[in-house]
């Protein structure tokens, strides 16, 4: 019978069936950082346990350090301290068991799902779970990865397995060429705008067609980052050549270990007549700029279309709609580009590699951040990020701009560190998650590409990139 | 839960919440994730509608100013058992603090047209039932709901959801995961049972596939 990559993936991972609903998988890798892995130590030692396989796993601290470190930052140096104590706590973790740690004053430490990837720990093939919904960004290399709570955390530092039902198969095919000024955070906005936030639960999707083939590794996973905002926590995509070229620069992997391993991954890829559940088709040249208006990234439009009219929307949305609009600050009949924006904030898992910092570096050169704004700011996903945007005076250029340039972390994704915005404030975000008070209480998220925010620092507004 | 007769059941009143995508940074914001322990987490459930301030983690309910429109703030629903909204409940993160808001708080199930994936296999490690009933039945039960009704009862073992001894509707869910919410098992010391298996398999993968194991 043909088979999905899905379905090989979860084949080759598979120990045994357990009853009607749930098999037990191996586990290749485990990410882990400061917020969901407190309480799964503690079931741990509680249990008198060890992790099974300690090398297994990596981590750091990502999610409530804070940005403005400067050279020499020690954990103990974090004014926040609630937030200190989940640092320390990881740094104890991980010292108590062994557990190899990018802590917070290593040249490696980032955001997880950036430095799994840069670092060679993510390798095409693998099954790698993290205590955080976009560990989906992994798929991005032909890995079955996802999103667990944190008593999976606990179960797989104990058995190196969990507990999975299988999902069912869609297929994403994105085909022809985009117009200028649009990039993969378009098209997967564009995407969770025409399924919805809950148009992949169940599912595992499988990005394929000519426009995921020509992109780079970097854009493919941004668009496998947000394939939970689309109700999927598991995205895929094919390894390929440029799959392989990225692992080839990556990882620590001896010569031979290299050519074996090429042999096994050249099978990953879903057989030409393999059966999907779903299957959606999008001519991504016909996609313009996209821009979230309301509070779940499914509330998304072009950058210049109307923001849903209450008297227009269909009966079963118009609560949502009336409600968004108002967290929002919306009036009827304003548009996108009418608003007046207050921070922009550039970053996050799915958009500070190096890739992400140039394009928006590129469309700020030489121009300066509007009045209007109060704060802008970029915040690499990574030390070894930073460290090559620096080497390319990628700082510079911001910095000269009026960007303020940080040190990395998921920082304004989620406001965990003092990175947040204040009640009514409206932020152009390159992140994945506008819902209500994400960023801060009461702040006002609109979800874009690197691009787009970048250049409404320099406006104040959203503007026509092309 | 509670057994009555000779039945399983989950009862109490309903608090209703009619919204869609009710995300998991809604049930409980980030600020509160910063906790490093598995409960303790009653008063910052909702935060961001339940309150008029900013709170923040150690600052319980009696000294916040309290939204009195909020639905789990009037009486009698500061005592819900059960929840019920609409779709696409609990998307977003992964955070499992989600699940013990509500679990902390009192609620024991959640009835919903559907679920985020990852906040549905957590309620079960937490003992809260997921309840998923058609677009149509969860219409119905907020109609009934917005008249005054304002308890139900859950039988776990003829799943089915019922009001004031009438049988409403019946609802799916797997035997195996119902009975981690019934006895309260720990999935850790079920998988260790399979030791054996789990490092047989994990000796082929690597005899077959080092590069995984290459950081060893």
């Amino acid at each position: 019978m043909p088979k999905t990559l899905y379905d090989k993936l979860w084949e080759e991972h598979h120990i045994i069936t357990l009853d009607s609903s749930e098999s037990l998988l191996y586990i290749d890798r485990q990410y882990l950082h400061e917020v969901t892995s407190p309480q799964a130590f503690e079931g741990l030692s509680k249990k008198g346990l060890t992790p099974w396989r300690l090398n297994a796993n990596i981590a750091t601290p990502d999610h409530n350090v804070p940005t403005e470190r400067g050279k020499s930052f020690q954990t103990d140096n974090i004014l926040d301290e609630i937030s200190k104590i989940q640092v320390v706590e990881l740094d104890k973790n991980c010292n108590k068991f062994g557990i190899k740690q990018f802590d917070i004053t290593s040249a490696n430490q980032g955001i997880v799902h950036v430095i799994g990837p840069e670092l060679g720990y993510t390798l095409p093939g693998m099954t790698i779970v993290c205590g955080d919904s976009h560990t989906s960004t992994h798929g991005a290399f032909g890995c079955l990865a996802m999103g667990i709570g944190t008593s999976e955390v606990e179960h797989v530092l104990a058995t190196q397995t969990l507990k999975v039902s299988k999902l069912k198969n869609m297929n994403v095919r994105f085909n022809g060429n985009p117009q200028s000024g649009v990039t993969s955070k378009d098209i997967v906005l564009y995407l969770i705008g025409k399924i919805g936030t809950a148009g992949g639960n169940g599912h595992a999707i499988e990005f394929s067609g000519s426009y995921i083939e020509s992109i780079s590794m970097e854009a493919r996973m941004t668009i496998c980052n947000m394939s939970i905002e689309a109700g999927a926590k598991v995205g895929l995509i094919a390894p390929d050549a440029t799959t392989i070229e990225y692992v080839k620069n990556h990882s620590q992997l001896s010569e031979e270990e290299f050519e074996s391993a090429c042999h096994h991954w050249s099978k990953l890829t879903s057989d030409t007549d393999a059966v999907f559940n779903k299957e959606i088709e999008i001519d991504v040249s016909l996609i313009k700029p996209q821009v979230t208006w309301g509070t779940s990234p499914e509330m998304v439009i072009d950058f210049d279309q109307d923001i849903p009219d209450l008297n227009n929307v269909e009966v079963e949305n118009k609560r949502n709609v009336e409600l968004a609009k108002q967290y929002m600050g919306i009036e009827e009949n304003q548009k996108l580009t009418d608003l007046k924006f207050d921070k922009v904030f550039i970053g996050s898992c799915t958009n500070s590699r190096i890739e992400d910092l140039r394009e928006a570096a590129k469309a700020v050169d030489g121009k300066n951040v509007s009045d209007d704004i109060i704060e802008a700011i970029v915040v690499p996903g990574s030390g070894l990020v930073k460290q090559q945007a620096e080497s390319e005076g990628l700082d510079i250029i911001f910095q000269k701009a009026g960007f303020v340039w940080r040190d990395p972390g998921c920082s304004m994704c989620l406001g965990m560190n003092p990175d947040q915005l204040k009640p009514y404030e409206r932020c152009a975000s390159t992140s994945n998650r506008n819902f209500e008070g994400r960023q801060g209480t009461l702040g006002r998220t609109h979800l874009m590409s690197p691009l787009m925010a970048a250049l409404t620092a320099v406006n104040g507004r959203v503007v026509d990139p092309s | 839960m509670k057994i009555e007769g000779n039945e399983l059941i989950i009862s109490g009143v309903v608090a209703s919440i009619d919204r869609d995508n009710i995300d998991t940074d809604q049930i409980i914001p980030t600020e509160y994730l910063k906790s490093i322990k598995k409960y303790g987490f009653e008063d910052y459930l909702f935060d961001g509608w339940r309150y008029l301030d900013d709170g923040r983690l150690g600052v319980l309910k009696g000294d916040r100013k309290q939204n009195t429109d909020f639905i789990l703030n009037k009486v009698p629903f500061d005592k819900a058992t059960i929840l019920l909204t609409r779709d696409n409940f609990g998307c977003g993160s992964s955070r499992e603090h989600a699940v013990w808001a509500l679990r902390d708080f009192g609620i024991k199930a959640v009835i919903a047209s559907s679920f985020g994936d990852i906040f549905y296999n957590n309620c079960f490690k937490n003992g809260v039932l997921p309840i998923r009933l058609s677009k149509d039945q969860i219409d119905n039960l907020f109609k009934a709901f917005n008249k005054g009704f304002t308890e139900l009862t859950v039988s776990l073992d003829s799943k089915k959801i019922s009001q004031n001894e009438t049988e409403l509707y019946s609802f799916e869910v797997e035997d195996n995961l119902l009975e981690r919410i019934i006895y309260g098992l720990d999935d850790v010391d079920m998988t260790l049972k399979f030791k054996e298996k789990i490092m047989s398999f994990e000796q082929i993968r690597k005899k077959e596939k080092p590069w995984i194991f290459s950081n060893e």
